[in-house]
């Protein structure tokens, strides 16, 4: 428990530091001004979020194949932190869409395929919420995780052949794309602290839903144990 | 016992069990042609519009239908209790889920020979001279609705407020079948009726990886 609050203190630390640099150390931008400094924020947001839907896939294939409880904790922790990540990137895109573009949102590729994207995986946590039974819970909550990540790419690929006058992304987006050395020093800062962060809440999803594992088993075993004393003294009476 | 053999049986009790009530298919139909009607009244459908707006329409009404129409595939098994039945029976999970998967696919195209033609004149959309390419069209939509529409059958089948939350998981998957299919349709739709092949091979990729995808997966779908 030390190590974890050392950890947070440590982190909520760096994230100042991340804030100060991105506000203020990282050089202007010659179109967007002020404006572009949400892009700190908003691409480090999703590169948490490709994170986050790795590790569910990876635990709703794992837990398929092992049926070991604890990919199912790894696999529902994994999908809350995707869809935290995707509201906030969503949010954050469609407040720099509004002054940058002019317009708060626009059915481009990308935008429309992450905003399927989060129904997918909305869709999934209220699937979870409707299954009483934890195995089945866990194992049809899987399959449809891995239904939702071979969609993710489809739907972008689909996207992409749809609508062509998408502007390219800034990253790998061909030879003219890429930032100013000063801007990617603040940016990488900002990715490390973000996907840090994006983690340490992952490890503390994961370990409440191990903790409410334990519990419920606590209880039901208290249950069946008072069951018992109950049907033992009606015994007696008799 | 061959997964083919017991495929065909399973598709079998699905047909006969439909056909002797025939109640699904009535619904459904009736279901797509009041979609189909209630979007003459949200503009205004003359032969121009029609042909911008008529595929996209044309393919709601399919999804919704679908949508409703899936549900007790898997639904009625399990209200009935007779999915326990069909797990003891020799059969692989596989051959269950296909044979549904066979099923529901002649349910919707049933639906959509039905449903074309009426569209067609409802809409003033001359249907004659691409009955057969719009017949690939629809076979390969339907499959990826059937294949991922079944699976989620399946899964939903075990959850609370069921008829709700097929719809909510199955439309969002099929946000890129609709786009392709709708786009295939639009080139059919036009003054010079062509077929582009980009968007049935992206139709007929999603199949094949759903399809893949459900293969691999049927285990975990009828397991206990």
């Amino acid at each position: 428990m030390k190590v974890r609050i050392a950890l947070a203190l440590f982190l909520a630390a760096y994230v100042i530091c991340a804030g100060y640099a991105a506000l203020f150390v990282a050089p202007d931008e010659s179109t967007m001004h002020e404006v572009q400094r949400i892009f700190y924020m908003h691409v480090p947001v999703w590169i948490a979020m490709y994170i986050a839907i790795s590790v569910a896939f990876v635990a709703n294939v794992a837990w398929l194949r092992t049926h070991q409880i604890k990919w199912d904790w790894l696999g529902v922790s994994a999908v809350e932190v995707t869809v935290v990540c995707c509201t906030i990137g969503l949010i954050s895109g469609v407040l720099w869409g509004r002054p940058a573009w002019g317009i708060w949102w626009t059915w481009d590729a990308r935008l429309t395929s992450t905003f399927i994207l989060w129904m997918l995986y909305v869709a999934y946590l209220l699937l979870r919420g409707l299954i009483e039974d934890p195995q089945r819970k866990a194992t049809l909550s899987a399959v449809f995780g891995i239904f939702a990540s071979l969609d993710a790419p489809i739907v972008y690929f689909s996207n992409r052949l749809f609508r062509t006058q998408h502007p390219s992304p800034v990253f790998f987006g061909g030879p003219d794309s890429g930032i100013a050395p000063e801007m990617a020093r603040v940016f990488l800062l900002c990715m490390v602290v973000i996907s840090c962060i994006a983690i340490l809440i992952l490890v503390d999803r994961y370990r409440l839903e191990r903790l409410r594992f334990e519990y419920e088993e606590l209880r039901q075993e208290v249950e069946s144990r008072s069951l018992d004393s109950q049907f033992a003294s009606g015994k007696d009476k008799s | 016992m061959t997964t083919a053999r017991a495929t065909a049986i399973l598709l079998a009790k699905e047909l006969r069990l439909e056909f002797r009530t025939r109640e699904l298919l009535s619904a459904t139909v009736v279901f797509a042609l009041i979609v189909v009607v209630l979007f003459s009244f949200a503009f205004n459908p003359t032969a121009e519009e029609s042909r911008q707006y008529g595929p996209g329409l044309l393919w709601i009404a399919f999804l919704f239908a679908g949508s409703l129409m899936l549900h007790p595939s898997f639904g009625r098994e399990h209200a009935n209790d007779t999915l326990d039945a069909l797990r003891m029976a020799p059969v692989s999970s596989f051959a269950i889920v296909l044979g549904k998967m066979l099923a529901n696919f002649i349910f919707l195209a049933v639906v959509e020979a039905i449903l074309v033609p009426v569209f067609g004149v409802l809409y003033n959309i001359s249907l004659a001279g691409i009955v057969a390419r719009l017949a690939i069209v629809l076979a390969l939509g339907t499959m990826g609705l059937v294949i991922t529409g079944t699976v989620f059958s399946a899964i939903s089948a075990h959850a609370r407020m069921r008829e709700l939350l097929l719809p909510l998981l199955l439309l969002p998957i099929l946000a890129p079948l609709l786009i392709a299919a709708v786009e295939a349709t639009v080139g059919l739709f036009a003054d010079q009726p062509q077929l582009d092949r980009t968007w049935l091979a992206f139709l007929a990729g999603f199949d094949i990886v759903f399809f893949t995808a459900s293969w691999i997966l049927s285990d975990f779908l009828i397991e206990e």
